[in-house]
């Protein structure tokens, strides 16, 4: 991924040392700007959603659009009936998390079970492929061109 | 479970009718802004966003560290993540949402899929403090997310050449690095063109 560099001089005349060279937090060149040093590909801390192991297959991610495909029963829970209100018109889980005040996951599971009960549409998002789809970026610059 | 912090169902306000997505949003991108605290990401999204920032959050827990660590669960600290976001309607099908977060971004890398989806990242800098930014480049490489580098142009902020820059932060050379004003809707408008630009490159080069 990086390219092959050439040597770099060392730490002098305010130059920022390079990371290969010598770390600059020893001996910072007065003016330079810290140096960052790369890191190796290691990632020990894990974290878990608190819903668990089921997060891999979650219905929806924070930029799935909801749409509510029918009402809610006079019986329904309030979260429920909240969401199917607020979906009337598309809207992503990170919104209806928002305007719920309820964490990511637990707007999932709500989430879920309309699904299941088929009153609600989830539309994907569109994710980083290792391609990314060219038309899909110019289709982004097209819009925030006209911002 | 018991939620404090939600409101009662029966007074949720949904968007302002300004804010309402035509019938005929079908799919949505996101990106993601990071930088460390305080460099002004929650100023971008706002300035960019066409609708109020908005906030989410996730409650998530740290295991202990060790695979087998079975029996340590009760030791595990949950951590309640926030995220600001805001949105642009790229046509009356495509929706882009920006996240951005005046909190602790390093839970963000352990958020399932928040990087892993987004197109891309805007790796926000204030050369005040250069070093608050380390930790999310070395986290967005390790993750493969490509990036683009604005340098919010803080009025008493040291000025330093872009190769200075992109030495100290030891970016790749195609990496690009650009001024902005992240009050400015034009100038965040522009950092999140040269990123979709970036990424486009990205596709040509491959081929």
């Amino acid at each position: 991924m990086t390219p092959p560099q050439g040597p770099l001089p060392g730490p002098s005349n305010g130059e920022p040392p390079s990371r290969r060279d010598a770390p600059a937090r020893d001996a910072p060149a007065p003016g330079a700007p810290p140096q960052r040093e790369r890191r190796s590909p290691d990632n020990p801390e894990r974290l878990y959603i608190l819903t668990g192991e089921d997060s891999e297959r979650a219905p929806s991610t924070l930029v799935t659009l909801i749409v509510a495909d029918g009402e809610a029963a006079p019986t329904a829970q309030p979260e429920h009936a909240a969401v199917l209100r607020l979906c009337r018109t598309p809207l992503s889980v990170a919104e209806l998390s928002a305007y719920i005040a309820l964490p990511f996951s637990v707007v999932t599971v709500v989430l879920t079970e309309l699904l299941a009960a088929e009153l609600v549409q989830a539309r994907a998002p569109i994710v980083r492929s290792a391609l990314p789809d060219r038309s899909l970026l110019e289709a982004v610059m097209h819009g925030l061109q006209k911002l | 479970m018991d939620y404090r912090s939600s409101k009662s169902t029966d007074t949720i306000t949904g968007p302002r009718s300004e804010d309402v997505l035509p019938h005929t949003a079908a799919a949505a991108v996101k990106v993601v802004i990071v930088g460390g605290f305080g460099v002004g990401k929650t100023t971008m999204v706002g300035s960019v966003s066409e609708i109020r920032p908005l906030t989410t959050e996730e409650t998530m827990t740290e295991a202990g560290i060790g695979v087998d660590d079975n029996y340590g669960s009760e030791s595990k600290t949950a951590t309640t993540v926030a995220m600001d976001f805001g949105r642009i309607s790229i046509s009356e099908e495509l929706v882009l949402y920006l996240f951005g977060t005046p909190g602790q971004e390093r839970f963000w890398f352990l958020w399932n899929g928040l990087f892993e989806g987004a197109l891309g990242a805007v790796v926000l800098i204030d050369t005040r403090r250069l070093e608050v930014s380390f930790d999310v480049i070395g986290r967005l490489e390790e993750r493969g997310v490509p990036f683009v580098v604005a340098v919010n142009d803080f009025p008493d902020a040291p000025q330093h050449p872009v190769e200075t820059l992109r030495k100290a932060l030891d970016l790749d050379l195609a990496v690009p690095i650009m001024a902005c004003d992240a009050r400015r809707r034009e100038s965040s408008r522009d950092v999140l063109m040269t990123l979709m630009r970036y990424l486009h490159s990205l596709t040509v080069a491959r081929v």
